[in-house]
C-alpha cells in the first residue's frame, strides 16, 4: 500500500510537538516531561486549547490528523509513533 | 422508565404554586429547610438509603459507587469535622476539587454544618483563586495536594482568613489529611434547626467592571432547584442523570449536585477530559436518561458527526437539556438527526440560582429560543433606556412589545434568587428596578410567549459557557511590566461562542514582537488559568470614553468589521 503523505523521523515529530504547544502555551516547557506524561493535564490545556495544538500540529508535519485520531496525541510518546506512523499496539 | 408525557404548559402555570410546591419537600425533624437534608438525609430516611447516588468515572473509565447513605454518612463526618475546627453557621468552606465524590461531600457536608458553600473552578490560575479565597474570606479550603501546591501554597500569607486546608491525598506542611480527619469523625450528624433565609451557597460571577462579584443563595433555593428538575430537566427517582458541568461552576452545583439528589436519581460524574468517543461511552455503559450539557460541547459533537453518536447504544436517553449560552437551532435539528431527540435549551444565570426559562419535554421545542419561563416564574422584555440597559425613569420600567428587542427581566421573589452579592449592598440594589431582577441580558419574546437570546447589554464575555469578566483579564495583564493599558472582548468563536481576546498598549520601552506576545499569553495563562486570552493583539491606540474607560465595544466592533460609528448595534453605548 502506498503511504499518502510524507511522514516525519521521530526528532522532527518531536520537534513538531513541542512546537504545536509551545503555539497554545509559549512557555511550555519540555525539560521535566517525560514521554508517557499526559500532555493535556502537563499543559493545562483546555478542549479549545487541544484543538489549537492539534491543528498547530497538523500543519507543520503535514500529516492530516483526524478527530477521530485525537486519543493518540495523548503523550509525546503516543504522539510521535502516531506521525512517524509506527504501529502503536492497538 | 417514566414514560412520555404530554406537557401543557398553560395549565402548568396556572395551576403552580411556591407554597403547595414547598409542602412537598422535606423538613428538618429539628425545624426549617437545610439542602443537605433534602439531598440526601431524607431519601434515607424514607428507605432509599441503598439508592445510588452518586456514579464516579475515573480517567481509566474504571467506576465508584456511592449509595444515599454513604454520602449521608460521609457528609455527617465532614459536618463533625468543620465543627470541631471551629467552623461554625455562615463560615465560608471553598472548594478547589476535580470532579471526584470528596466535592459532594464539602458542599452537603458544608451545608449540613450549616456553613456557606462555595466551589472554585479547578482551572482557575492563582490570580483568580486568591481574588475569590479573599473576597469570599474563606475559613476552610478544600483541595488537591498538586492544586495546592502549584495554585495556592504561595500566597498563604496573603490569606489570613483561611485558618484550615484540608487535601484529599498525602497532607503537606499547613495543611489536614481530609481523609484521615474525616475517619475519626461520627458518621451520623443531626443538622440544627435552619431557616430557610440562612445563607448556604456562594458563586462568583464576573461582571463588566470590579473585581468578581459573589451571589449569595439560600437554603430556600433548594425548592427551585427541585422543582426545575423536574420541569427542565424531566427528573424522576431512579433515573440515571449527567451534568457534564464542571462543579465549580453554578451549574455543576445547582443541577450537578442539589436538583438530582432532591429527586432520588443517580448522579454520572467523570473526571477526564472532553472527548467525543468516552462521553458516548459514558452515555452507553452507564445508561444515562437525562442528559444536561452545554453548547461547546454539542458544537463539538457536531464536528465529530452524527454517525459517531449511532456508534453507541444511547437507548436509555431519554431527555437532552442544554445551558451556558444560546444554543444555535442547527444544534437543535442536528440533535434530532444523531440522538433522535430534540435539545432542549434553556436559560438562568448565577444570580437566578436556577433554570428560569425553559423548552419543555413534551412540549414544542422552537430551535433558536430559550424556550417560556418556569411555572412559577414571570419573565418580562423590557425596553432599553440610554444605556443600553432597561429604562428606569422614575424608577418605572416599561416591557417592550412582541418581537422587540429590550432587558430580559424577572420579577423579584422567586425562591432561588440571590439574596445579595457579597459584601457589595449598592452592587446588589442596581440589578433591581420596579419589582424587576434585571439580566443584563438582551432578547425578544415572540406572540406565544417564547424568548429569544439577543446579547449581553454589557461587555461580559462568555467563553465555552462561563462569564469572564473583562476587568479581571485586564488587570492581570497590566500586571506585566510590558503592558500600559489593556482593553479584553469577546470574539466570536464557533465552538466555544466567544473566546477571550485582548488589545494591549505596550510602553514605549518594548517593541511589539512575536516573542512578545507569547510572553503575554503565557503570562496571562500562568496568572488567570482558563480565564486567560487565547489572543493577544498589539494595539497602542486603543478608544477610550472621555472618562477615560477603554471602549470594549469599539475594540469589538472593530474585530467584527462593523462601521465603527454604528457602536449602537452592539447592544448599547458605552457610559
Amino acid at each position: 500500500m502506498s503511504t499518502p503523505t510524507t511522514r516525519p523521523t521521530a526528532d522532527a515529530a518531536r520537534e513538531a510537538v513541542q512546537a504545536a504547544v509551545r503555539h497554545v502555551v509559549p512557555d511550555a516547557d519540555f525539560d521535566y516531561v517525560d514521554d508517557d506524561t499526559p500532555l493535556r493535564g502537563e499543559f493545562e490545556l483546555d478542549s479549545l486549547d487541544f484543538l489549537g495544538f492539534a491543528e498547530t500540529l497538523a500543519s507543520r508535519t503535514g500529516v492530516p490528523i483526524a478527530e477521530a485520531d485525537y486519543p493518540r496525541l495523548a503523550t509525546m510518546a503516543t504522539c510521535v509513533a502516531f506521525l512517524t506512523g509506527a504501529r502503536d499496539g492497538t | 422508565m417514566v414514560m412520555a408525557e404530554r406537557f401543557d404548559y398553560d395549565l402548568e402555570r396556572q395551576a403552580f404554586s411556591w407554597e403547595q410546591a414547598a409542602a412537598t419537600l422535606p423538613r428538618l425533624p429539628s425545624g426549617g429547610l437545610n439542602i443537605a437534608h433534602v439531598a440526601l438525609d431524607a431519601h434515607v430516611a424514607a428507605g432509599h438509603g441503598d439508592d445510588v447516588a452518586l456514579i464516579c468515572v475515573d480517567e481509566t473509565g474504571g467506576t465508584t459507587r456511592h449509595t444515599y447513605a454513604d454520602l449521608s454518612g460521609a457528609t455527617s463526618r465532614f459536618a463533625h469535622l468543620l465543627r470541631s475546627l471551629g467552623v461554625g453557621p455562615g463560615d465560608r468552606v471553598m472548594s478547589l476539587l476535580g470532579r471526584q465524590v470528596e466535592q459532594y461531600v464539602t458542599a452537603l457536608g458544608t451545608l449540613k454544618n450549616r456553613s456557606v458553600f462555595s466551589p472554585l473552578f479547578s482551572s482557575f490560575g492563582p490570580e483568580p483563586i486568591r481574588q475569590r479565597l479573599s473576597l469570599g474570606e474563606a475559613k476552610v479550603l478544600v483541595t488537591t495536594p498538586s492544586l495546592y501546591r502549584r495554585k495556592v501554597a504561595a500566597m498563604r500569607a496573603d490569606l489570613p482568613h483561611l485558618e484550615h486546608v484540608l487535601l484529599v491525598g498525602r497532607p503537606m506542611e499547613g495543611t489536614l489529611d481530609l481523609t484521615a480527619e474525616l475517619a475519626a469523625q461520627p458518621d451520623t450528624f443531626e443538622i440544627p434547626p435552619t431557616d430557610p433565609e440562612d445563607r448556604a451557597l456562594l458563586h462568583f460571577t464576573s461582571g463588566t467592571t470590579g473585581t468578581p462579584k459573589g451571589a449569595i443563595h439560600v437554603h430556600q433555593a433548594v425548592l427551585a432547584h427541585h422543582v426545575t428538575g423536574r420541569y427542565a430537566l424531566d427528573l424522576h427517582r431512579g433515573d440515571i442523570f449527567w451534568c457534564t458541568a464542571d462543579p465549580g461552576w453554578v451549574t455543576g452545583t445547582s443541577y450537578g449536585i442539589i436538583a438530582p439528589l432532591t429527586h432520588g436519581v443517580t448522579l454520572v460524574t467523570y473526571a477526564g477530559e472532553y472527548d467525543p468517543r468516552v462521553w458516548y461511552g459514558i452515555l452507553a455503559e452507564q445508561r444515562v436518561n437525562v442528559w444536561y450539557t452545554a453548547p461547546t460541547a454539542l458544537r463539538m459533537l457536531m464536528r465529530s458527526g452524527a454517525a459517531l453518536a449511532q456508534d453507541y447504544d444511547l437507548g436509555a436517553l431519554r431527555h437532552i437539556a442544554s445551558v451556558g449560552e444560546a444554543l444555535n437551532p442547527e444544534v437543535v435539528v442536528w440533535g434530532e438527526e444523531a440522538y433522535g431527540l430534540p435539545i432542549h435549551d434553556n436559560w438562568w444565570q448565577t444570580e437566578t440560582g436556577a433554570i428560569m426559562i425553559s423548552n419543555y419535554r413534551g412540549a414544542e421545542v422552537r430551535p433558536g429560543s430559550m424556550g417560556r419561563p418556569m411555572p412559577g416564574i414571570e419573565a418580562a422584555v423590557l425596553v432599553r433606556g440610554e444605556d443600553g440597559r432597561a429604562d428606569r425613569t422614575d424608577g418605572k420600567v416599561t416591557p417592550a412589545g412582541v418581537d422587540e428587542v429590550g432587558e430580559l427581566a424577572l420579577r423579584a421573589g422567586w425562591p432561588s434568587m440571590f439574596r445579595g452579592y457579597l459584601g457589595e449592598e449598592e452592587r446588589y440594589r442596581s440589578c433591581f428596578a420596579d419589582g424587576f431582577y434585571l439580566s443584563g441580558d438582551l432578547a425578544t419574546v415572540d406572540a406565544d410567549g417564547y424568548v429569544w437570546f439577543v446579547g449581553r447589554a454589557d461587555d461580559v464575555i462568555k467563553s465555552a459557557g462561563h462569564l469572564v469578566g473583562p476587568f479581571e483579564v485586564e488587570t492581570a495583564l497590566m500586571e506585566h511590566p510590558a503592558v500600559v493599558e489593556a482593553g479584553v472582548i469577546g470574539k466570536p468563536d464557533e465552538l466555544a461562542g466567544e473566546i477571550v481576546k485582548a488589545f494591549v498598549t505596550l510602553r514605549s520601552e518594548w517593541e511589539p514582537t512575536e516573542e512578545l506576545r507569547g510572553e503575554l499569553l503565557a503570562f496571562g495563562r500562568k496568572k488567570l488559568g482558563g480565564l486567560a486570552p487565547k489572543e493577544i493583539a498589539f494595539d497602542q491606540h486603543l478608544p477610550h470614553t472621555r472618562s477615560g474607560k477603554v471602549m470594549r465595544r469599539l475594540l469589538k466592533a472593530r474585530e467584527l468589521g462593523l462601521p465603527e460609528g454604528d457602536v449602537s448595534t452592539l447592544e448599547g453605548a458605552e457610559s
